[in-house]
């Protein structure tokens, strides 16, 4: 078990929880959406990887570098979101849980199977050139990548500008409102139905943020928005249900319990038994941390929104 | 029911109704038609029904989950995925019995669904469904890590345990086919006397309003632990019946969210949720949509999507519940409803 001692450990947690910031920003989306309307979107991860596609079509079709496609990408999924609240999901609040459910499920379904007729079951990959390979050397000899950076600071930004709309702004005040009691904000004037609209469309564009650098990180395919969606699931129970900054956290316990999953557990593992295949331990390790989180605290580590 | 209590009011009780006894009879002479197929149907129509018998059970399983007790599970892959690889593993290592390896799966499914909902009976609603997902994730994860089942490739059963079941391919077939009729139909008589009895009641006061059932009396979370942990049983079941008649098994077809979940939901919720007849309506509509779109790729996935969010936005009682409503149809009933006797 040579390679133990050969482990960069400041570099694996480093690189975790920078990741964990995309992780972050893909929770955004799921928990402004439950905060606001108590929607639960079964379809996030789709809507990310359709984002991914509609980035791919910008890049090709103007040829810019993929970063300055979220000038297209996020406003297109701003409009997207309010209009997919306007004509589908708004129809579905109420009391029961199973109509937001079943038809979000309906959408990822339909999202996936749309995406693959149309692009077919190919991987694709959207190319920043220098950036992705570049890095920083930090004191202490720790090497960091400049586009796990670029994401992390990304991540903080978003999270940021976030808190200043719910907590500085009229906007984020009505948020506020309608998320405490929708039936007493909207006797105070409060048009609830317009406001989950744009609740969706900025939970949208921050989706779209994610989207963009996570098809420049990842590779991706029609299928991947499942594993996303769980990603965001976890961010966002392991930080406690509408904490801002909890997710943040959730994100990074996450990304670090990859991190350590690929480049300790799997290997370790691999050494005890005997067994070759040691690449998933990665995702699986992630989520064995995210069940340990829910059996010892259920609400997560930052709990505010009960329900 | 009391008759003793009741008869003093001005109504009665009534439980059965004409349809429901003119659908009994239906019912019945329909299964023995479609016990006798194999002597005079093609292998490929008894596969074709035998694929439908366990989805309808499937389906009814579901139903019972997330349209009585509340719990939108969209893990329940992980059950058939367990029912199958412990089939496997019973059959090749300790040299079981195909037949009584099934039932061991669905013992096995029960037991291992115990600590399970422990873990996500945590979290509510929506999170609930989520939960039950990556819990299927982790055991689809973690079965391609061990090679002695296969690990990533998965593998199949040896030509000796095939023939272990019967030692001719024409009689294995027929055996397989009517196993696959009992299954189902015990798995749905199942959950039809359930519905009936006294745990029925309270399943139905759950669906309808968890607080006021709670507030009756009715013990929700044991009621939804133990209908939690039916279902598992017999998700296990039919997870190693299924990969028995397949002969081979990965972990990317056990734990398959679309094959054993995505496509259960659609035919639930575009039938009716919520009711028994509902999954058999859908079930059809299913069926009818992928034999005619075979030649559309995933079209037909599209266009169930679509129907299904259709129904979920325009008539939440599923098609069923249309047809139901207008003509007042009750083939299985699991009500009870007050009537007034005609006077006499």
């Amino acid at each position: 078990m040579s390679w133990i001692s050969d482990i960069d450990w400041a570099g694996v947690l480093i690189q975790g929880a920078l990741i964990g910031g995309l992780y972050a920003l893909f929770a955004i989306g799921l928990s402004l959406a439950f905060g606001i309307m108590r929607l639960v979107n079964i379809a996030h991860g789709d809507l990310i990887v359709l984002c991914a596609y509609v980035a791919m079509i910008v890049v090709n079709a103007t040829g810019v570098h993929p970063l300055w496609s979220i000038a297209v990408v996020v406003p297109v999924m701003f409009v997207a979101g309010y209009l997919m609240q306007r004509s589908l999901l708004n129809f579905t609040l109420g009391p029961s849980i199973l109509p937001p459910l079943l038809v979000t499920f309906g959408i990822s379904v339909i999202i996936q199977n749309v995406l693959l007729e149309v692009f077919g079951a190919d991987t694709r990959r959207l190319n920043a050139g220098a950036m992705e390979t570049a890095s920083i050397t930090l004191p202490g000899d720790v090497t960091v990548g400049v586009f796990p950076l670029v994401i992390f600071s990304v991540a903080l930004l978003s999270l940021g500008s976030l808190q200043y709309l719910l907590y500085r702004t009229k906007l984020g005040r009505a948020f506020r409102a309608t998320s405490d009691d929708a039936g007493t904000a909207e006797l105070v004037g409060i048009n609830n139905r317009h406001l989950y609209c744009v609740a969706m469309g900025i939970a949208m564009a921050f989706t779209a943020l994610a989207a963009v650098l996570f098809s420049i990180r990842t590779s991706f395919d029609p299928s991947s928005g499942a594993i996303n969606l769980i990603f965001a699931f976890e961010a966002v129970i392991i930080g406690g249900l509408g904490s801002l900054w909890g997710t943040l956290v959730g994100g990074i316990i996450l990304g670090v319990s990859q991190s350590l999953g690929g480049s300790v557990v799997g290997p370790l593992v691999s050494d005890l038994i005997g067994n070759p295949v040691a690449a998933q331990w990665q995702i699986l390790t992630g989520h064995i941390v995210f069940i340990i989180v829910l059996i010892v605290k259920p609400d997560g580590l930052f709990p505010r929104i009960r329900d | 029911m009391n008759e003793s209590q009741v008869s003093a009011s001005p109504f009665i009780v009534e439980r059965s109704t004409r349809v429901s006894q003119v659908s009994a009879v239906v019912a019945t002479l329909g299964l023995a038609v479609l016990i006798s197929l194999p002597y005079w149907g093609s292998t490929g129509s008894m596969r074709l029904i035998a694929e439908m018998a366990y989805f309808l059970a499937l389906a009814q399983l579901w139903n019972l989950l997330a349209g009585y007790a509340g719990l939108v599970s969209v893990g329940q892959q992980v059950y058939i995925g367990i029912g199958g690889y412990v089939l496997f593993a019973s059959a090749d290592w300790y040299n079981v019995h195909p037949l009584l390896a099934i039932l061991i799966s669905g013992i096995a499914a029960a037991i291992i669904s115990l600590p399970m909902a422990l873990i996500v009976f945590r979290l509510r609603g929506a999170y609930f469904a989520v939960g039950t997902w990556v819990v299927a994730e982790i055991f689809n994860l973690f079965v391609a890590q061990v090679p002695k089942l296969g690990g990533g490739s998965g593998y199949s059963l040896t030509p000796d345990i095939v023939r272990s079941v019967a030692p001719d391919r024409a009689v294995r077939e027929m055996l397989m086919y009517w196993m696959a009729l009992a299954l189902s139909v015990a798995i749905i008589a199942m959950v039809y006397l359930l519905l009936r009895s006294r745990h029925g009641l309270a399943l139905t006061a759950i669906r309808d309003s968890e607080s006021a059932s709670e507030s009756l009396g009715v013990d929700t979370y044991r009621t939804k632990l133990m209908i939690y942990i039916v279902t598992a049983l017999c998700s296990g079941l039919l997870g190693g019946f299924i990969f028995l008649q397949k002969l081979r098994i990965s972990p990317e077809s056990a734990f398959s969210i679309n094959d054993w979940t995505v496509v259960v939901i659609f035919m639930v919720v575009i039938g009716g949720i919520g009711t028994m007849e509902g999954p058999i309506l859908g079930l059809l509509i299913y069926f009818a949509m992928r034999e005619l779109l075979a030649d559309y790729g995933s079209w037909y996935l599209i266009l169930l999507g679509v129907v299904a969010v259709a129904v979920m936005l325009t008539a939440r009682e599923g098609l069923w519940g249309l047809i139901a409503k207008r003509y007042d149809l009750h083939p299985f009933p699991v009500r009870r409803r007050l009537v007034r006797p005609p006077a006499s």
